[in-house]
């Protein structure tokens, strides 16, 4: 216990991502106490107003008003992030098991298919599926979209990792006691896994929300949720920063700058946990 | 070199390539009830929309070449032989101009840019992060760079609003957008070059500034590793200077998998800078993507997204025949 | 005798860890001859890599030279900028690292590596100065030219220990440091290397340091031997007189560890575990092992002395016994 305080202590980073992250759940927690969400939607302000006392972030050409759609698109966003991560997490994580763990023509299949994927631009993809199906196009839908993508760099990591961890003398050890494959993966691998996984599971998520407001910024998103993509896009259409409304374009570009300064502290922060060579280089 | 390498990357990029183009025919077509683009031109022709012209012959190229009464894998075989030829129909909203010459005279515009800056990023990058793994760096180097770390992880075009707003609209130092002065002839003057990387500026520095915290994050990491290699102590107790041992014995080796890196990187990045090109409205691919995707030009978006898979599978190959010479592991591989 | 080449006086290592200082090497010291093969025997963590990292300076953090005199000709290298211990290494002082390492650069040619190590410390030659140079080198060691224009990957383990071996040597060093040079190649193997060693070190009149734990080896190729333990040297004499007298309890079952060809016993392991040199015991480190540890042992750090005419041991029981 003092001994991974003294570790926290050492590596401020992750203090820090952590500490953003519960700053933001707080304010997605309390913010709907007391900010009325439904004034997110069009029409429900003046519009093109300033911040005022009433209106502390003012709105936007089709009178939405911009302090609730922040905090709405925020939430959606993350949403879109976090479920399309974790689904390209599972999955992958599967995959690269299998292909780490069984090696021989499952794995030659399992990491061409990775590789293949990763070759092809996912935004590419990504924009005709979702130009095809814009119409539809929700928050979940979205989600569920860049996850079809999101799979191939954990099963990447996690198949390189477990090819290291299969020579180690403890698999051998667990497999000379008569322990199955399954036992060995749950019982002796993933426990070594953990902070392997924490690192790829925030990859996964910053890359899902990378790929996701890329879309949203193209017009490919939700088209009736504020996300933080979405809000990007509606600002470039109707010229929000030529016609000087900082107030419309800044917020989603700082909350962004945000998730990802997070994320990137976290990162940093676990990536020293699970190599601690970088641990010595600074 | 081994052949077999050069034989097995080769196979791998037209692997990506089928693939890629198969899953853009076939995903949409696991949406229920979407013939978007019979709709879209339907609702034209009963709209008499923007731009009717030539509607009923569009109508027919796309009946005679998708032929939606035709069997899957017909269809399948028709646009997989069209793809392969360049032959996209026509633009629906820039008839009668061809998808084809639209992307070409965007496709130069494109590559200049993302060429400059992705090389820019990666050397910058590499050569700060191989310093910040290096542990004689003075300890300023570290603060100076953290900044830039930290902005590794944002969306160029993110960085593009910010640096747009800041030199462009309020301190009016640049322009706003744009690929040169609107109404110029391309000629080959100073003038003209000079109005082209003058608008070229921005959208690349927002690429780049992200771009060398990305790259220097993952040098740093592979320097680590590499200054850990006996043959890095080896070269000290040799009486190597520090200076032959950061630049022939540690960078060298951590450039290896920083390559293999850009070559992963390469669909990423392309993405990103189509859409800084969206924001700073800059003529290149970016830009035709988004219009078509705005004015629904179904065409346009296969297109362009075709041409994308085609550019990134080509960098990505170009790189991996480069590997070879960087690695002599590679490229004497025994028998 | 003549006057020694290499000094080393109460040499001292420490990791700084959060626990507090782990002594790597304490208080070593130890005199090296002109042309003299000395041996440097102790289990795995025992000090003996530190100790001639530390020769060469090249301790990296956490690790920390904390004291002591390195002296080269009379010269403490301790006191010299870190350009002139650059200097220093490889020309007069050259490490010959572990087989089982990576030691050559796997983007260069074998040649490179060595125009790398001569031009570091000589800009004057001229290509083809170097090119011959280089050659003979090779030569030396038993190498085929071609190998020159090889890349490491295409060597193999012996190949690559003979390279590592003429790189150790290219610019005559008075002392040549070898760090196991041996471990991780056959048997067959394992003597060539070792024959080429002693060859070269003969012809250059070199002073050596065989760093190992094989003792077997060591009988056979030292003429002076020390022994290390828990960060210290315990014990430290001419080879044959070790082996036929060892004073130091440690050495003695150190000794009796070596498999005898007519009796087929068992490998006997020294019972006990090396201590943690972190909360290092107070008194000999060795007491806990010691099958003759007396009353006083737990209490004080015994002090390497020398008990008989070149004999030195750092434990009191054996020193009035000997005497």
């Amino acid at each position: 216990m003092s001994r991974s305080w003294g570790y926290v202590r050492r590596n401020p980073l992750l203090l820090v991502g952590v500490a953003m992250f519960i700053l933001l759940l707080l304010f997605w927690l309390i913010g709907p106490q007391v900010i009325d969400v439904t004034r997110a939607r069009p029409i429900s302000a003046m519009a093109d107003q300033r911040p005022s006392a009433e209106m502390p972030l003012g709105s936007d050409s089709v009178g939405r008003e911009l302090l609730p759609n922040l905090l709405v698109g925020s939430l959606y966003t993350f949403e879109i992030g976090l479920t399309a991560g974790l689904i390209g997490l599972v999955v992958g994580t599967i995959l690269g098991f299998i292909a780490g763990y069984f090696g021989g023509v499952i794995d030659s299949f399992i990491s061409t298919a990775a590789d293949v994927a990763l070759t092809i631009p996912a935004l590419a993809v990504l924009v005709v599926i979702a130009s095809v199906i814009k119409e539809v196009l929700n928050v979940r839908n979205l989600a569920l979209i860049v996850a079809a993508l999101s799979w191939m760099r954990p099963a990447r990591t996690i198949r390189s990792q477990v090819l290291s961890m299969r020579e180690r003398s403890y698999v051998e050890i667990a497999r000379l006691s008569g322990m199955n494959d399954w036992q060995i993966i749950v019982q002796e691998l993933l426990p070594n896994l953990l902070p392997y996984l924490a690192a790829t599971l925030v990859g996964a998520v910053a890359g899902a929300l990378l790929a996701a407001i890329g879309l949203e910024a193209m017009g490919l998103g939700p088209q009736t949720e504020p996300t933080l993509g979405m809000t990007i896009f509606w600002c470039n259409y109707y010229g929000a920063l030529l016609r000087g409304m900082w107030w419309w374009w800044a917020p989603p570009i700082v909350a962004i700058l945000y998730v990802f300064a997070a994320l990137f502290a976290i990162s940093s922060g676990l990536d020293e946990l699970a190599n601690p060579r970088l641990r010595r280089a600074r | 070199m081994s052949s077999r390498y050069i034989v097995r990357r080769v196979l791998l990029f037209l692997l990506v390539i089928w693939v890629g183009t198969s899953l853009i025919f076939f995903l949409p077509r696991l949406a229920p009830d979407r013939d978007p683009v019979a709709q879209r031109l339907g609702n034209l022709a009963a709209t008499g929309g923007i731009n009717t012209e030539g509607l009923d012959e569009m109508v027919e190229a796309y009946r005679a070449k998708f032929g939606l009464d035709q069997p899957l894998w017909k269809q399948y075989l028709n646009y997989m032989f069209d793809m392969l030829r360049f032959d996209f129909n026509y633009s629906i909203a820039m008839y009668p101009a061809t998808v084809f010459e639209i992307v070409m005279r965007a496709v130069p515009w494109t590559v200049g840019l993302l060429l400059v800056s992705t090389l820019l990023a990666f050397a910058i990058g590499s050569l700060v992060g191989a310093l910040l793994g290096w542990p004689r760096t003075p300890r300023v180097m570290h603060w100076v760079a953290t900044p830039f770390l930290m902005m590794s992880s944002v969306p160029y075009y993110i960085l593009g609003l910010v640096m747009m707003y800041v030199f462009a609209f309020k301190f009016k130092w640049l322009p706003l957008g744009g690929g040169s002065q609107y109404g110029t002839v391309p000629t080959l003057t100073w003038q003209y070059v000079w109005d082209v990387v003058h608008h070229a500026i921005l959208p690349a520095a927002s690429m780049v500034v992200a771009g060398v915290g990305f790259w220097a994050l993952s040098m740093r990491g592979m320097m680590v590793t590499t200054l850990g290699e006996d043959y890095v102590m080896l070269a000290e107790a040799r009486g190597l200077s520090p200076r032959r041992i950061f630049f022939r014995y540690a960078m060298r080796n951590a450039i290896l998998p920083q390559t293999t890196g850009l070559a992963l990187s390469a669909g990423t990045i392309l993405s990103g800078s189509l859409l800084v090109e969206v924001i700073f409205r800059y003529p290149g691919m970016g830009s035709v993507l988004y219009r078509a995707i705005t004015g629904f030009d179904y065409f346009m978006i296969y297109g362009v997204v075709f041409f994308v898979i085609l550019a990134v599978g080509a960098a990505t190959l170009l790189l991996d025949l480069i590997y070879p010479l960087l690695d002599p592991r590679i490229r004497y591989s025994r028998k | 005798m003549s006057a020694p080449v290499l000094q080393v006086r109460n040499l001292c290592v420490h990791y700084e860890t959060d626990a507090g200082p782990v002594k790597a090497a304490e208080n070593v010291t130890f005199d090296l001859a002109r042309s003299e093969r000395m041996g440097l025997v102790g289990e795995s963590g025992s000090g003996k890599s530190t100790t001639v990292l530390a020769l060469l300076r090249m301790v990296t953090p956490p690790g920390r030279i904390r004291g002591g005199q390195v002296l080269l000709d009379g010269a403490d290298l301790m006191a010299l900028s870190p350009e002139q211990m650059r200097r220093m290494r490889g020309s007069a002082i050259s490490l010959i690292p572990q087989a089982a390492m990576n030691s050559l650069n796997p983007v260069m040619r074998v040649r490179d590596h060595f125009y790398d190590t001569i031009l570091a410390h000589d800009r004057t030659m001229s290509r083809a100065q170097l090119a011959a140079h280089t050659g003979e080198l090779v030569e030396a060691v038993g190498l085929r030219p071609n190998v020159l224009r090889m890349y490491p990957h295409e060597l193999s383990g012996g190949m690559k220990q003979r390279v590592c071996i003429a790189m150790g040597i290219c610019l005559r060093p008075k002392v040549i440091i070898a760090d196991e040079p041996t471990s991780a190649l056959d048997v067959v193997v394992q003597r060539q290397v070792m024959e080429t060693l002693g060859r070269i070190q003969r012809q250059l009149e070199a002073s050596i340091i065989l760093v190992g734990h094989d003792m077997g080896l060591m009988a056979q190729f030292v003429d002076k031997i020390g022994i290390m333990y828990a960060g210290r040297l315990v014990e430290l004499g001419p080879v044959t007189e070790v082996f036929g007298l060892p004073l130091h309890p440690y050495t003695r079952l150190l000794i009796n560890t070596l498999p005898s060809l007519d009796a087929k016993a068992v490998f006997k392991g020294i019972p006990g575990q090396t201590p943690s040199l972190l909360n290092a015991p107070a008194g000999c480190a060795f007491h806990e092992r010691c099958p003759d540890a007396v009353g006083d042992c737990w209490k004080a750090q015994h002090v390497l002395t020398e008990v008989l005419p070149g004999r030195w041991v750092a434990c009191p029981c054996h020193a009035g016994a000997a005497a």
